[in-house]
């Protein structure tokens, strides 16, 4: 079996500060270097992904899951470590980020599948069907602000998955869409893997990690605190909270 | 990153977005594009044709000399301001969607000549209206264009990436514009200026383009060779510049935006 994601001693650290630096910021930290203003988000964390696996991350706030979503994407590089990731990757990282609240529902579908690097013919052939798993066509053409959060994540979702990527990631969306839009998601995430694609998913819903995914990955404070089959992974996590109690 | 998409769609995508954006909630729409150049015309001709009463080659109607400068001037102010903090406006989508970065500053340029297209239009129109005449050296109009937009890009590629590290470049840009519009002949001649002071201007790629302009629009000639030369070079050095510095600072745009 290929792997379809790899980790290796991955490691990523943020500065405290939130990045917005005038320039006398940056002279004083050119006088005065310091390296306790560091944020360890990921520290050695190892794993491997086969291809047509699905993993669950698991953890508290802050634990680590999103930057590790975000260097599997690509968006950010990491300090330490390698990454290896092989195949399409489509990220549903939060609501709908790419879309513009005075553009239509279409427009907006338009330009996330053009950022996401659907062709001109692609997107023509995929629109209705991308409109029709929203299942907001009576309002495709009102700007998205009118629309309600539910709405807004039933779009974003359905431009994620038209894309056919190899690996779709996917960063705890569910919470607010409606019972069916969920069952619908489900359905179509069960699809993707029936298809032999792989599958990460950050989730708080342990039930939902139980449910879909072969491997399971406990995060806390950076660290990989268990990695294996998903039921022990969330059996682990589940007895060191209530330890905690 | 591997990001194998259609550049094309893409950017066509982006620019309508921004024109759609800005234009929606407008009752004037794109009126505004030609609202600005035509007052600057208007109040430029008043002060120094009529306040200051200033006599001076009076072959070229006032208005038109003053537009050619206006149209190139404002093209440069808005597209290497917008182009400059396009990667900061845009953190959303830098943050959360994996496409090329480059993609982000060269866009906002993009964006900027659909206003640019409508005021050279305005522009054609007004040289029209003075009984000019068109002629063979107006195939130069595209080709001097284009160097310019290369050249503009160049720019915001290479500021937008320093505006994320240092958010004061936004500041260094607006002080830059106001006082360029000072640097330009835009409502003086080239002729009058002195001696000492002329290689500032040769080495001046907006002073370049608006002499440019006012060669081929004004004065029935193809732009002098000069001219030409100081465009290419100002784009190709521009762009070389802006893209490595872009590449070399791009990797930690995620962590400080």
């Amino acid at each position: 079996m290929s792997c379809a994601i790899h980790f290796e001693h991955v490691t990523k650290a943020f500065p405290h500060h939130s990045g917005q630096m005038l320039l006398r910021d940056r002279l004083r930290l050119l006088l005065r270097p310091s390296s306790r203003n560091r944020f360890e988000a990921l520290k050695d964390v190892s794993f491997d992904l086969a291809t047509g696996e699905s993993l669950g991350l698991i953890g508290p706030n802050g634990s680590g899951k999103s930057t590790l979503l975000n260097l599997a994407t690509g968006l950010a590089q990491p300090d330490g470590g390698s990454i290896r990731v092989n195949g399409k990757v489509s990220a549903l990282l939060e609501l709908g980020a790419g879309f513009h609240p005075d553009l239509t529902g279409a427009e907006n579908i338009r330009v996330n599948a053009a950022l996401m690097g659907l062709t001109r013919r692609q997107v023509n052939q995929r629109f209705d069907e991308i409109v029709a798993f929203s299942g907001i066509r009576e309002f495709i053409n009102e700007p998205l602000r009118t629309y309600s959060s539910g709405m807004a994540v039933r779009l974003a979702f359905s431009v994620a998955v038209s894309v056919d990527p190899d690996i779709l990631l996917i960063d705890e969306v569910f919470g607010v869409g409606d019972e069916a839009f969920y069952t619908q998601c489900v359905e179509k995430m069960h699809s993707f893997q029936r298809a032999g694609k792989t599958i990460v998913l950050a989730s708080h819903n342990p039930l939902l990690i139980t449910k879909f995914c072969q491997r399971g990955l406990w995060l806390d404070r950076g660290r990989v605190m268990a990695s294996g089959p998903a039921q022990e992974v969330i059996d682990a996590y589940h007895g060191a909270l209530t330890e905690a109690h | 990153m591997s990001w194998r998409g259609d550049y094309f769609y893409l950017f066509e995508n982006l620019i309508l977005k921004d024109f759609r954006i800005r234009y929606r909630n407008m009752s004037l729409g794109i009126l505004w594009s030609l609202i600005n150049p035509l007052v600057m015309m208007v109040v430029l001709t008043f002060v120094f044709r009529g306040v200051v009463g200033e006599q001076g080659n009076s072959r070229v109607p006032f208005p038109l000399f003053v537009l050619s400068g206006l149209v190139p001037y404002n093209f440069f102010t808005a597209a290497f301001m917008t182009g400059t903090t396009s990667i900061v406006d845009n953190a959303a989508l830098v943050k959360r969607v994996p496409v090329p970065r480059e993609v982000v500053p060269v866009a906002a340029v993009l964006s900027i000549c659909v206003h640019m297209l409508i005021q050279i239009a305005l522009l054609i129109a007004i040289t029209l209206l003075f009984g000019m005449h068109v002629g063979a050296q107006w195939a130069w109009l595209p080709v001097m264009w284009v160097l310019y937009v290369a050249f503009v890009c160049g720019l915001a590629l290479g500021a937008s990436a320093i505006n994320v590290y240092i958010r004061d470049t936004r500041y260094v840009v607006e002080s830059f514009n106001l006082v360029l519009f000072w640097l330009v002949p835009i409502f003086y001649s080239f002729n009058i200026i002195q001696k000492k002071y002329q290689p500032l201007y040769n080495f001046n790629p907006v002073a370049a383009m608006v002499m440019a302009m006012r060669n081929i629009l004004l004065e029935n000639i193809p732009p002098a060779h000069s001219l030409v030369v100081n465009m290419v070079i100002a784009a190709c050095v521009s762009l070389g510049i802006g893209i490595l510095t872009f590449r070399r600072l791009k990797s930690h745009f995620f962590e400080h935006i």
